[in-house]
């Protein structure tokens, strides 16, 4: 993609701290709520073309649950916070005072708790990244689907299919004791919004 | 036996043929809408995943046609023909274009899935192809696969299980 061409290496750490900050801050507020302490990988910042971006959550047909928010206001763009349906129900089992239904299905009760959750962790992922770089970000309300990753992703790719077949996404992951709780969160700034972040943070955009 | 068959795999924002034998597939259609033209005499197939209603709003080097619907039906169709299809022959088949996340509000991006089935409808009326199967719309997920020796198109859904058109 033109935008990215010749992307230097200091500008993609630049968006790992940026991936860093929101996520530590989002997988602290999962701590607390759990009462476990999280660990959380150290973040990945990927041009990846559109067919692959699928392969970082097992696959375009991996059935994932997944709550989205777009983001609003300076640097716009889209936030999935990502959980196998497994995970999804470990963590409604440690979280919330409701009965989970066994089996694969989720109840509306069960739905709205995910999303509650979600609501909470890309608030304060956002929250962080707005106090770092002084730029106004904040979610919608959060939209929740259990379907196939490649089906539910390439929602956040719309953005990007005008200016090529790659999109820049900041992964992040984080696991609870072992292995049992794993969520991905996946920030997909709009191509126009790394502009404003780098400017924000005082790299300057002529850096190449 | 399935497993034998040779497979032709078709990305996002990508397009693609097979002759005679196999399958031709393209996985988790979103709000992407998968297309695809037959001649059943040849048994030809293609097929073009789309993502975009409009190639009015690209803003990128070079054009990737199989993104947009409104290039992609007709560089496929152009493909098809120059590969020996007759015009007259082929028919359409289509699935994908749904809603994944329903907002209140939501704006024109939250419509892409029904703006890109209207924009494949709308190509595939101007190239006189008629449409025999169809499944899109709802709020999920789909994959699909075409057998080029029967022309049937096969829809998997995690909700639905598997649809033949």
């Amino acid at each position: 993609m033109e935008l990215f061409r010749g992307f230097a290496e200091f500008k993609m750490d630049v968006l790992k701290e940026v991936g860093n900050i929101g996520a530590g801050n989002a997988a602290t507020a999962l701590s607390r709520l759990l009462d476990k302490p999280i660990d959380m990988a150290v973040p990945k910042v990927q041009l990846l073309p559109f067919g692959e971006i699928a392969d970082s959550v097992g696959g375009a047909e991996n059935i994932v649950v997944a709550v989205f928010f777009r983001v609003e206001g300076d640097v716009p763009g889209n936030l999935f916070f990502i959980l196998s349906p497994e995970a999804a129900k470990k963590l409604l089992g440690r979280l919330a005072a409701i009965e989970i239904a066994e089996g694969d299905s989720f109840s509306e009760m069960e739905w709205s708790a995910i999303s509650e959750i979600g609501n909470i962790l890309a608030g304060s992922y956002l929250s962080s990244l707005a106090d770092f770089t002084q730029l106004s970000m904040s979610p919608t309300v959060p939209a929740i689907a259990m379907d196939m990753a490649g089906a539910i992703l390439s929602y956040g790719l719309l953005q990007f299919g005008q200016m090529g077949n790659d999109a820049l996404l900041i992964d992040t992951t984080f696991i609870e004791g072992k292995h049992e709780v794993e969520g991905q969160f996946f920030l997909i700034p709009d191509p126009d919004s790394f502009e404003k972040i780098f400017t924000a943070l005082g790299v300057p955009t002529d850096y190449d | 036996m399935i497993d034998e068959q040779h497979v032709v795999k078709v990305g996002m924002a990508e397009m693609g043929t097979i002759r005679s034998q196999g399958l031709i597939r393209t996985t988790g259609l979103g709000s992407c809408v998968g297309l695809t033209l037959f001649d059943p005499k040849l048994r030809l197939a293609g097929m073009v995943h789309v993502m975009l209603p409009s190639s009015d709003i690209a803003r990128e080097g070079t054009l990737n046609v199989a993104k947009y619907a409104d290039t992609a039906v007709p560089a496929l169709y152009e493909q098809l023909v120059q590969s020996g299809a007759s015009p007259g022959r082929l028919v359409a088949k289509m699935a994908g274009g749904s809603q994944m996340f329903a907002f209140a509000g939501g704006g024109d991006t939250m419509r892409i899935g029904p703006r890109n089935v209207e924009s494949c409808k709308a190509c595939l009326e101007e190239l006189g192809i008629p449409l025999t199967g169809e499944d899109t719309g709802g709020s999920y997920g789909r994959t699909i696969e075409l057998d080029c020796e029967t022309g049937i198109l096969f829809v998997r859904s995690v909700q639905m299980g598997i649809k033949e058109l």
